[in-house]
């Protein structure tokens, strides 16, 4: 079937629906809707993919993608409406159901074995027993055929995220799917990485499987993708084909208003150094940390530097050195406004003006069962002044709780609102909210907008900017290339816990950032010497 | 037709004060279900267990007695357990308590004077104190959990004590027996010498309980203890130190033990003996789930198993059910309470007919 639908999908793009009268889809959705406690997850929902097409499902976060394409792969089963596969009438009631149909899917989220090798992973989420050479042989002729680079023999640990979603990619891949389903899968990839990841696509898109493309990065969609379905509040608002679309269009139809752009003046001269990073090192802890080698960086008054990385190079070793969380060293190491804080905790940290919002909101920025007006305790009780004589005041810790809630327009009932009621966007406009109210001298932010709508990433994004306009040094820790380049003034990139010297903005190729990113992946001697050290310990 | 259970959005308060009513109310029915089933009067054991104490009022001293070192020690555990920090040792807290407080009566025998009594009642809670703290210490140095560590010292807390009272602090004009020397007036603290209609640590414990109240619901302590047990990422990015709430709170809830202990010894016994371990520190761990680790639930929950210790009594007498008994109804108050918290997080739905597939409670 393969070579008839590649022809097909060319005929396609330019004769729009000719093949869809004549074949089945491979998958269509009829009014299928989805409810949950609170909240009409899918209503109505409709959605026709085509033998061979890359479809794109596009929408904020809390628009209904997820729960789209859990129904698909039988995670959750729709309260009503059909689901067609092959112009068949289908009801799949689990993910084995679903790849005995041929559905795959490659989740955002991997679940692999840091400790084991890519053949020992892929045989574990296995369906059916094989024996490991049989295995080992399908997975190279998998990786033949499609021309990923891979070692089965490799422990998972060494891998750099792209290597790890190819393992995803080629688990889905062994069981011949029809229709492969990717959850944002670029999230965690280097530039060069995407590229190799399209071309994969692309490939398997010409031999006749269909895809579902879960996406917000609509430059992505515009290039890799046949046809886009867009979702708003759980409805379809719109299909479309995004080679005929702008970013911009599509993102007005995915939001539903005009998007606004973030304002700051032009040419912005910055004050004296307020914040630094002298020489900080620090050892790996456990296995799998990273060790910070040498970090240095310099963030004067009103400027915002930003540290790129693919995850796991040492950015959540950073921030906790940076935020006091884990022991820093020797004083000098971290400088605030010239004097040594290195020695200082948390709390002595924020005293003297320095402020972090970590990347978890769940658990780590926030605390799900407290109220707002505790969680805005949390962090601001003594420098917003939230108590006396050791009991905190529940009056002003609820007053600052609406003073966040306010200025930041978080949609929350109140102040006695639990932080675990609040979706993901409004309690990440709450948590940066209540750091930069507290005025810091420095902030420190770790992807400020990981995981939130498009509204709501732009109000957080105004409101770093405005910050550092106001005289903050501010560091914005991100995997977001695009945030990054919106954000901040000067980049760094972190790669093996080690951080480049900064470049400017503007006088930076997204090639050499992408290079500087390559990770693991990028470096042979590195790989090398870390698959060495692991073998070694657990031998 | 069928039954699932919905996870709520947020964490329902009524439940939350609900089920410890509605797990005691299913400790009696099927209590009484279990006791006829084996051929007792069932409905009449569950009469006696737990209305008997409280109808009759020359039972309340009794219930009293009981209820003061039970909502002592849980206070303490109280805190601990909002922590999530197990202190299941607390039995050995108290034991030591008493023994500290006795160590301050071998070497005041022939003293008097009004400091004795204070002087007892602090050694004995730095007792209990220590006791629990070297579970802290290996915690925090040795990662060695709490929970084997707190309750491996209840044992050897009960082997000092047969020790003492069978050695060095033996009474000698006890005709030998294993026991201390009795405490002096001037050791002792008893209600009559205050006029008071129940013994002195019942006051002391409703006391503590306002204070322990004031302290978690509306201090920066409190607070800390809170999120240090829901979410320790979340306290260390706050500043709340986690090895910090570990000394504390261990510390804390070994110096209440400590005090229910010494307070035992002063008021109730006046000496210590083998016997003096009566499972107090194990009973209180059900008093301070039961009171929903709540200082003020802690009283009514203490009050409700004070009950069923005199209630079992009266039961053993008039129902001739053994021993055991009062045991076996304050493991099914553990049990309902446990197992009823899946009601405060979730709702249980019935829908007749049954047309969907259940699917809920996985998103």
């Amino acid at each position: 079937m393969g070579q008839g639908v590649t022809q097909g999908r060319g005929l396609m793009a330019s004769g729009d629906g000719a093949n869809g009268a004549s074949a089945p889809a491979r998958l269509e959705l009829r009014g299928v809707t989805k409810r949950f406690p609170g909240v009409l997850a899918n209503d109505n929902v409709s959605l026709f993919v085509k033998p061979g097409e890359i479809h794109a499902l596009l929408g904020e976060n809390g628009a209904g993608k997820s729960t789209l394409v859990k129904m698909i792969y039988g995670i959750l089963s729709p309260d009503t409406g059909e689901m067609l596969f092959d112009g068949q009438s289908v009801t799949i009631a689990n993910p084995r159901a679903a790849r005995k149909l041929g559905i795959g899917m490659v989740f955002q989220h991997f679940s692999l074995f840091e400790a084991l090798t890519v053949l020992e992973n892929i045989a574990l989420g296995l369906d059916s027993r094989i024996s490991q050479r049989d295995l080992e042989a399908e997975i190279l002729r998998v990786l033949d055929v499609y021309g990923l680079k891979l070692d089965p023999r490799r422990i998972v640990s060494t891998l750099s995220v792209g290597e790890r979603q190819r393992i995803e990619i080629v688990r889905a891949l062994l069981l011949n799917p029809k229709l492969l389903i990717m959850d944002e899968p670029t999230s965690v990839l280097t530039p060069q990485e995407v590229e190799q990841l399209f071309a994969t696509l692309r490939k398997l898109s010409g031999q006749g499987c269909s895809i579902l493309y879960i996406s917000h990065k609509l430059h992505e969609i515009v290039a890799l993708c046949d046809t886009a379905t867009i979702l708003r509040g759980g409805r379809n608002v719109a299909e479309c084909d995004p080679k005929k679309e702008t970013s911009k269009s599509m993102a007005e139809l995915m939001i539903g208003a005009n998007l606004k752009t973030i304002t700051r003046a032009g040419e912005r001269a910055f004050g004296p150094e307020k914040f630094a990073a002298r020489a900080l090192t620090l050892p790996k802890i456990g296995d799998f940390g990273v060790a910070l080698q040498a970090i240095d960086f310099s963030v004067r008054s009103g400027e915002i530097l930003g540290v790129a990385g693919v995850a796991g190079n040492g950015q959540n070793e950073l921030m906790e050195a940076l935020s006091g969380e884990a022991p820093a060293g020797a004083p000098e190491r971290i400088m605030l406004e010239g004097a040594a804080i290195g020695h200082m905790d948390v709390t002595e940290r924020r005293a003297v003006g320095l402020c972090a919002v970590p990347e978890e909101r769940n658990g780590h920025a926030a605390v799900a069962d407290l109220t707002l007006a505790l969680n805005g305790a949390l962090t601001a009780r003594k420098r917003m002044k939230l108590m006396t004589a050791g009991l905190i005041s529940e009056g002003r810790a609820r007053a600052y709780a609406m003073k966040v809630i306010g200025a930041f327009g978080v949609k929350a009932q109140g102040s006695q609102s639990t932080a675990g009621s609040l979706s993901g966007g409004n309690l990440q406009k709450f948590v940066v909210g209540r750091e930069i109210l507290q005025e810091p001298v420095a902030l420190v932010v770790s992807q400020p907008t990981w995981g939130v709508d498009a509204g709501a990433a732009a109000t957080i994004r105004q409101s770093i900017v405005d910050l550092a306009a106001r005289g903050c040094a501010v560091v914005v820790v991100s995997q977001d290339l695009d945030e990054l380049l919106e954000l901040c003034d000067t980049l760094s990139v972190i790669n093996l816990g080690k951080l480049s010297a900064p470049m400017k903005v503007g006088e930076v190729s997204i090639e050499q950032i992408g290079l500087l990113m390559g990770g693991v992946h990028g470096d042979q001697e590195a790989t090398v010497a870390m698959t060495e050290a692991i073998h070694a310990h657990l031998a | 037709m069928r039954i699932w259970l919905e996870k709520r959005q947020e964490p329902s308060a009524t439940m939350r004060a609900l089920t410890p009513v509605g797990a005691v109310l299913m400790t009696m029915i099927v209590g009484a279900l279990i006791f006829w089933a084996i051929g007792y009067d069932g409905p009449r054991a569950v009469w006696e267990i737990f209305f008997t104490p409280v109808l009759a009022s020359y039972k309340w001293p009794d219930v009293a007695t009981k209820a003061a070192p039970l909502i002592l020690i849980a206070l303490g555990l109280c805190l601990a357990n909002r922590a999530k920090i197990w202190n299941i040792g607390a039995e050995g807290q108290y034991v030591l308590g008493a023994l500290g407080g006795a160590g301050v009566a071998k070497y005041t025998q022939g003293d008097t004077g009004g400091w004795i009594v204070p002087s007892m009642i602090v050694v004995g809670m730095a007792a209990g104190a220590a006791w629990a703290g070297i579970a802290a210490y290996l915690r925090n140095k040795f990662r060695v959990n709490e929970i084997l560590s707190s309750l491996m010292l209840v044992y050897v807390a009960l082997q000092l004590l047969n020790y003492l009272v069978t050695g060095p602090w033996k009474d000698p004009h006890g005709q030998n027996f294993p026991q201390t020397a009795p405490f002096t007036d001037a050791q002792r603290l008893t209600h009559d010498a205050f006029g008071l209609p129940f013994p002195p640590g019942l006051y002391v414990a409703f006391a503590l309980s306002l204070v322990f109240w004031v302290v978690m619901a509306r201090s920066e302590y409190g607070l800390g203890i809170r999120i240090v047990g829901d979410a320790p990422k979340a306290a260390r990015y706050g500043g709340y130190s986690q090895t910090g709430t570990v000394w504390s709170t261990l510390v804390i809830s070994g110096a209440m033990a400590g005090l229910a202990g010494v307070l035992e010894a002063m008021t109730q016994s006046g000496q210590i003996n083998l016997g003096f371990p009566s499972g107090y520190g194990f009973t209180a761990i059900i008093v301070s789930f039961l009171g929903r680790l709540h200082p003020l639930g802690v009283v009514l929950a203490g009050l409700v198993l004070a009950i069923s210790y005199v209630g079992g009594q009266v039961a053993q007498t008039t129902v001739h059910v053994p021993s055991a008994t009062a045991g076996i109804f304050q493991g099914m108050m553990l049990f309902f309470i446990l197992a009823s918290d899946v009601l405060v997080r979730r709702r249980l739905r019935v829908e007749w007919g049954g047309a969907a597939k259940p699917v809920a409670g996985r998103a």
